[in-house]
């Protein structure tokens, strides 16, 4: 602020010294930008609802939209009475009905404020961003790779050069230099190449790691829609936590019913499928592909399986060898159930599935949701319990 | 006609001040029409940084955008005034605005509201602001923004809430409640002090002070009093909120006097062009044309309004008042009066005739009828919004032991409850600097009893 006290005590200079001066800064655009940050604030105190419901996924972009309102600076105020009273001026006698009712209107028109509430605008939110806030709040510890001794170098910015390609130039700095140089010669070259500060590049050592994460999901007759939308939010949160973590994460798609095929993201949460499950054709599928794309080596591996719970109880010993075998090369497997009347028992056939690998010591772990406010619930037990695990 | 407004600026105020205006010296600056919008979202042309002004700028640049305002001038009362002028305003325009100015300047320096509250904040509000605001940053600098700004949310809701009967620098309570007679020395008086319970006098004899109650009466100034009582409040805070409330007594004349003061000024820049003879005739009509525009009561091609413009309202007045009783009455009303005393004493039963004035009932279901009224019905209709710093009446009733807080809501005089949901996120920004529990009292809907608790 401190800026504006010239404008006070300097109060009799004339137009044409300050002219354009007006105009290098606004409070009111401050202020606003200050109101933007508290929405965003508030935005993002209840963002797990709001985007547990948002469709982030399939768009394709990296923006979640929120719509959200002006805020409002409460005053106190008196109730809104059913009929307020006011002074005209005009052609009006008693009686003239200047207005009608109107079927839009009724109760909330009372509700209109003067000094917010009413103008609906929209705010752009990172996905990145919103993933960072989630583990902040969740608390949610960085994972641990298994594999990723090889090392990778990448160039990233360090220091500033003289000398250096155009497309470098960081005017900025060349500016201030400009300016410092200026102030002990007052008479000099507004500028001059001396001033001019490239950034330079430097190669970095980092660790290189790489993942897959393998998302398989039961298709059969008896997954709902509604289930089928609670496993692809979750799968989109699971993916964005992993990438915060894996520079190169790879997905792969596969669903079963009592066969298995690998899809690509988009045709994945199309597809359904008719009859019964049969788990441990999904399991294969995925130990074929590790053995095909994915030395457990050179891959960090996380299994994450949805599921209404149903399986064939003829299934169940091939299921658990698949999955045995799965759990001692990955990182984690987790299990999903998505049904209206799931429990955190898991008692379904795969919920004891995975229940008994995990008491085998290995890292596999389950968690049953209902709605998608369970959503976060889902996601902070399975971070939390991979890092306890890995 | 000259193509800079400033060179017939001292010719208006010679003018001004053979008619009979008397003003102070005024600073005149043009600034760009974004500059002119700040400051009238401000309230001051350099005030403490909230985003609740950053809201009703967005506003305002939507009405802007839509065509719906274009300003003027705006102008600060002090010893010198200051006035900006909207840069794009033509050569005639400006000659306008300076003449309507300096009816605005005679005004703030005669008026009784206005005197009082530049005796009490000073002659240089436009400067005290500015401090505050400087006061502010640094404030944010050392204690951080989300701090400053809790106590800002809470002294800014509360900024209608002051008691303009008080001085502004205003002692605190008595700490001891006054003894209820004086002393007297005879005989009668000395045996009855010696009735005294023996209980309640100490070693001297002498009879115990009682520690008034906090507050000893029901305190409406609620930002002095959470000020100066709040149990927690640190130094800075207090600042603020002292800082919030000079500003309202600042403004406070300026909401009381707004129909008189811009009808006083539209009268004098009528008058003052008028009598004009150094002004070129079409520089005249173009400033005229700009005068009809401002005083007009309803938006072109209509033919009613269900508001009042102020401009229209108050210029009538003057003009009717001056027409029959002379301009040195009109001096005496001009200084002594305001919004409320010139609405019931002069807006009269031919005035209203002749100005169309109707009373209306809007129904929630956004039904309008205008419905029959007499006079004084339109006055309290017209005043209504206005009383108490057009904010409901609420009070500081009692601090308990605890340091827990009462407010009270006169609903009786208020006509009805308050609306429950604004008041509860009131007490919340209040709670934030008070720290301990605050009760308010207040009626629902149905008239019942309502009590909102923060703790």
């Amino acid at each position: 602020m401190s800026e504006f006290d010239s404008l006070v005590t300097h109060s009799g200079l004339k137009e044409s010294s300050i002219n354009g001066w007006y105009e290098l800064f606004s409070r009111g655009a401050r202020d606003w930008l200050r109101h933007n940050e508290k929405v965003r604030d508030a935005v993002r105190d209840q963002l797990p609802d709001i985007i547990a419901g948002a469709d982030v996924m399939g768009s394709g972009s990296r923006t979640v939209k929120v719509p959200v309102k002006m805020l409002e600076h409460y005053h106190f105020k008196l109730n809104q009475p059913q009929q307020q009273q006011g002074v005209g001026q005009g052609q009006g006698k008693p009686g003239d009905v200047l207005q009608q009712d109107s079927p839009n209107t009724g109760k909330d028109k009372g509700k209109g404020t003067n000094d917010g509430g009413g103008i609906e605008f929209t705010l752009e939110f990172k996905v990145d961003d919103i993933v960072d806030w989630l583990w902040e709040e969740m608390q949610l510890p960085n994972l641990k790779a298994r594999v990723g001794k090889s090392e990778e170098t990448d160039w990233t910015r360090e220091g500033w050069d003289k000398k250096g390609a155009r497309s470098r130039l960081d005017r900025r700095r060349s500016l201030r230099e400009a300016v410092k140089r200026r102030a002990i010669q007052p008479d000099g070259p507004s500028f001059s190449d001396d001033d001019l500060r490239f950034r330079q590049l430097n190669q970095r050592e980092q660790p290189s790691i790489q993942a897959v994460v393998f998302l398989l999901m039961d298709v059969s007759g008896s997954m709902t829609d509604a289930d089928r939308k609670l496993a692809k939010t979750f799968f989109f949160w699971a993916i964005q936590g992993l990438k915060r973590q894996y520079r190169h994460l790879d997905t792969v798609f596969v669903a079963h019913t009592t066969e298995a095929f690998e899809f690509d993201e988009e045709k994945f949460f199309q597809v359904t499928g008719n009859g019964g499950t049969v788990t441990s054709t999904g399991l294969n599928k995925v130990q074929e592909i590790i053995a095909e794309r994915y030395s457990p080596s050179r891959y960090n591996i996380y299994l994450f399986y949805a599921s209404d719970g149903d399986n064939y109880p003829e299934d169940r010993d091939s299921a658990a060898k698949a999955l045995g075998e799965i759990a001692s090369v990955a990182g984690y497997c987790g299990y999903l159930e998505v049904s209206s009347s799931a429990t955190q028992n898991l008692n379904t056939e795969v919920g004891q599935l995975f229940r008994s690998i995990a008491s085998q010591g290995k890292a596999a772990g389950g968690f049953a949701i209902n709605k998608l406010e369970d959503i976060w619930e889902a996601v902070r037990h399975f971070f939390k319990h991979q890092v306890a695990d890995a | 006609m000259n193509a800079d407004w400033r060179y017939y600026l001292p010719k208006i105020e010679k003018l001004a001040n053979s008619l009979g205006l008397s003003f102070n010296p005024v600073d005149f600056e043009a600034v760009p029409q974004s500059f002119m919008m700040e400051i009238s979202v401000y309230g001051l042309p350099v005030r403490m940084p909230h985003w609740s002004f950053g809201v009703r700028y967005i506003y305002q640049l939507i009405q802007h955008r839509m065509g719906n305002s274009r300003l003027f001038e705006v102008v600060f009362p002090g010893n010198p005034g200051h006035a900006y002028l909207a840069q794009n305003n033509s050569v005639a325009e400006n000659v306008l605005v300076t003449a309507h100015v300096l009816g605005h300047a005679d005004f703030s320096r005669n008026n009784i509201m206005f005197k009082r509250a530049q005796d009490q904040v000073s002659e240089h509000i436009v400067e005290h602001a500015a401090n505050h605001a400087r006061q502010i940053a640094l404030a944010i600098e050392e204690y951080g923004l989300p701090r400053v700004e809790a106590v800002l949310d809470a002294a800014l809701s509360l900024e209608q809430h002051i008691d303009c009967n008080h001085a502004v620098r205003r002692p605190r309570y008595p700490e001891y409640e006054a003894s209820k007679a004086l002393p007297r020395d005879d005989e009668f008086s000395k045996r009855f002090a010696a009735l005294t319970p023996f209980e309640e006098r100490d070693n001297a004899g002498q009879v115990h002070r009682k520690r008034a109650a906090i507050p000893p009466h029901n305190e409406k100034d609620l930002l002095w009093f959470i000020a100066q009582y709040a149990p927690e409040l640190e130094g800075w805070e207090r600042d603020i909120f002292l800082a919030v409330r000079e500003e309202s007594f600042y403004f406070h004349p300026v909401f009381a006097t707004q129909i008189m003061n811009e009808g006083w000024a539209s009268y004098w820049h009528a008058r003052l062009l008028r009598e004009a003879d150094f002004l070129p005739q079409s520089a005249y009509v173009d400033a005229i044309k700009c005068h009809s525009d401002v005083v007009k009561p309803y938006a072109p091609e209509q033919h009613i309004a269900l508001q009042i413009n102020p401009y229209h309202l108050g210029f009538t007045m003057w003009e009717k008042i001056i027409e029959r009783d002379g301009i040195e009455a009109a001096r005496v009303i001009m200084q002594q009066d305001d919004d409320f005393s010139f609405v019931r004493n002069y807006l009269d039963e031919n005035l209203a005739d002749e100005l169309q004035l109707f009373k209306f009932n809007a129904q929630s279901t956004g039904k309008i009828e205008v419905v029959e009224s007499k006079l004084s019905d339109l006055h309290e209709a017209m005043l209504a919004p206005k009383y108490n710093f057009g904010a409901p009446s609420i009070a500081a009733s009692h601090v308990h032991v605890d340091g827990s807080l009462e407010l009270q809501h006169d609903f009786k005089s208020d006509g009805r409850g308050l609306d429950q949901d604004r008041a509860s996120k009131v007490l919340d920004y209040i709670y934030r600097v008070w720290r301990r529990p605050i009760v308010l009292h207040t009626i629902d809907d149905g008239g019942a009893q309502l009590e909102i608790r923060k703790h």
